[in-house]
């Protein structure tokens, strides 16, 4: 737990590449697929590493995952990473039926998640695949807040997984500040900071932006619970009900559709046991735009500030009652 | 009742087996209410063939390693993989009469969370398994390991753009493992094939994209046992377009799309089963 200290700015995508060439190193079965776009998701250290247990199959994804299918049937542990919004979309039949459906051992890497992809704009931002991916049946998914974390979510999926997991990731440097020896608890809420007046749930990038708006919030006397979310799905329901029945707000915050995604999740589990007011940063329901990442995600709506002016809002209101 | 997992080569006892499987076929699909009939009474001979002559497999260890592969991408014609496991001894032929039911391991489409043994794949939405397929090939070779993938496609399935995906990457990857078949019936719910969505040239798009091409009557089990034998020592990806007819067995519903989906009821049920079982007509209608 805090206080954080960013130690460089270092995009996820790095962490993925990492723990993938360390898990392979570690894990013979450990094989990765190509979809031409391989350095740029961070895969080109293990295919560098061990040509033989990279599979370049090319621009198609469909087909992509089911060769991961197949192969992950004879023991092996694929992983493959392209774009999210062609790794969730673009293939999400093939996600559902051949990987969900047979309930494989497939590790799927999501990049370039969010507006934070910058210039590239609207095609390749990533902001609808956490609504996608989290609706089927059998599948993990990771969100892990920076390349530090990435990489200790790559060796959780692939050494202590057994089904299907999807781990979103993104293009920008970001601040890299958790701890490199906290081990990654699947499927748990990390307590980043303590406070009982309001609690801020974030997931990806989001985490370092409600730090920072915690800070803020503490100026003002007000003591923001922050809770990195880091398992989408299972979502750490316990520690969700308990921080709403303590803190009586929460904010949700996401790089990502506001529709279908964390905030929703979080939502699905608060009004069915402990409804409290709520306020959702991400993005919402539009398209994205080309422009500088940290431009665009306040353009949007996704930064401190306003995790800091929802946070506000949320308090004055609960305390209207 | 046949029951056995000895390979043969004996034709004649190959095409007793075969319509044993048929009866199961329009007996398991008629005790459903609802499936496709054509297309596995189409498909008869090949997994007779396979299952009972070229495969490498044992039903009593239905995961052994070294088993040969058989992939069914066209989930719907289910009964017919079900029969013929049944039939080859990998679980009880009376279990084909819960087909579609609830509880059934053997669901409409094939789904592997219900632990059918001898089961390698639930599938069922089109253009997927031909991808497993190659997975499950590049496996084999990482492993050094020397079994066979076959995957069963269907022609209209062929529509679907990721199988053409999967052909093109096999061919890139000299996957000389895996044996496609083509159940090459000419027909889909629409109508015919080549009315709803071209495909021919077929023997030449799969040459273009690097496979080896074979063609058979796949109603003819000689020419079926030719074949697999000519494919098994190929050098490249191999596929066999199987021309069958779908219905196969039932004159009065051979070759007739509107069987695709389609399942008998109790009468015809009865008639189908007699002229399967070689009962003359003059001795149905008495």
């Amino acid at each position: 737990m805090g206080p954080f200290k960013n130690r460089g700015n270092k995009a996820t995508k790095a962490g993925f590449g990492e723990g993938l060439l360390e898990a392979g190193k570690r894990n013979p079965d450990v094989v990765a697929i190509g979809a031409d776009i391989t350095s740029s998701v961070g895969v080109n250290l293990f295919a560098d590493a061990f040509p033989d247990r990279f599979i370049s199959l090319g621009i198609a994804e469909q087909n992509c995952m089911g060769v991961a299918t197949g192969l992950a049937l004879e023991g092996k542990i694929p992983v493959f990473s392209t774009y999210g919004v062609f790794a969730a979309l673009r293939a999400a039949d093939q996600i559902r039926v051949s990987v969900c459906y047979n309930n494989v051992h497939v590790i799927i890497g999501g990049a370039h998640a969010g507006v934070s992809v910058g210039p590239d704009g609207a095609t390749h931002q990533a902001l609808e695949d956490l609504a996608i991916i989290r609706v089927m049946p059998n599948m993990t998914v990771f969100s892990p807040c920076d390349a530090t974390q990435t990489r200790w979510a790559v060796f959780t999926a692939i050494e202590k997984c057994k089904g299907p997991v999807y781990i979103r990731f993104g293009r920008e440097a970001m601040p890299d500040f958790t701890n490199p020896d906290e081990v990654f608890c699947p499927g748990k809420a990390q307590l980043m900071i303590p406070g009982d007046d309001l609690t801020i749930c974030a997931t990806g990038h989001l985490v370092w932006e409600a730090i920072m708006a915690a800070g803020q919030l503490s100026e003002l006397g007000i003591h923001a619970r922050v809770l990195n979310i880091h398992t989408i799905k299972p979502i750490d329901s316990k520690t969700i009900i308990e921080a709403a029945q303590e803190t009586g707000a929460i904010v949700t915050a996401e790089e990502h559709q506001i529709i279908g995604g964390l905030g929703s999740a979080i939502a699905e589990i608060i009004v069915q046991h402990n409804p409290v007011p709520m306020a959702f940063i991400g993005m919402n329901d539009r398209f994205g735009e080309s422009g500088p990442p940290l431009e665009l995600m306040k353009k949007f709506g996704m930064s401190a500030e306003n995790i800091v002016s929802e946070s506000l809002r949320l308090v004055k209101e609960k305390k209207e009652g | 009742m046949i029951v056995s997992h000895k390979q043969t080569k004996d034709v004649k006892y190959l095409r007793e087996i075969a319509t044993e499987i048929r009866k199961s076929i329009v007996q398991s699909l008629t005790e459903a209410g609802s499936g496709h009939l054509g297309g596995p009474l189409g498909l008869a001979d090949v997994f007779t063939a396979l299952y009972f002559s070229i495969l490498r497999h044992d039903p009593s260890i239905p995961q052994w390693a070294g088993r040969d592969r058989l992939i069914l991408s066209i989930g719907h014609v289910a009964p017919v993989l079900y029969a013929t496991l049944a039939h080859a001894g990998y679980f009880p032929v009376q279990e084909l009469l819960t087909l579609r039911k609830l509880g059934s391991r053997l669901q409409g489409h094939p789904g592997r969370d219900h632990g059918l043994p001898g089961l390698e794949l639930s599938a069922g939405s089109l253009g997927q398994g031909l991808s497993v397929g190659l997975g499950m090939a590049i496996s084999a070779r990482l492993n050094h390991q020397t079994h066979k993938i076959y995957v069963i496609t269907g022609d209209g399935e062929l529509q679907e753009g990721s199988n053409w995906e999967s052909a093109m990457a096999a061919a890139h990857h000299r996957l000389d493992n895996l044996i496609a078949v083509v159940d090459r019936n000419g027909v889909q719910i629409d109508g015919r094939t080549e009315d709803v969505m071209q495909l021919e040239p077929l023997e030449e798009k799969w040459k273009s994209f690097g496979w080896q091409v074979e063609s058979c009557d796949g109603n003819n089990m000689v020419q079926l046992l030719e074949v697999f034998e000519k494919v098994q020592d190929a050098q490249k990806p191999t596929v066999i377009l199987a021309h069958t007819r779908m219905g196969k067995g039932i004159k009065s519903i051979e070759g007739d799309y509107h069987w695709h989906g389609k399942v008998p009821n109790a009468d015809q049920s009865v008639d189908f089963l007699r002229e399967l079982s070689g009962i003359p007509v003059d001795m149905r209608q008495a």
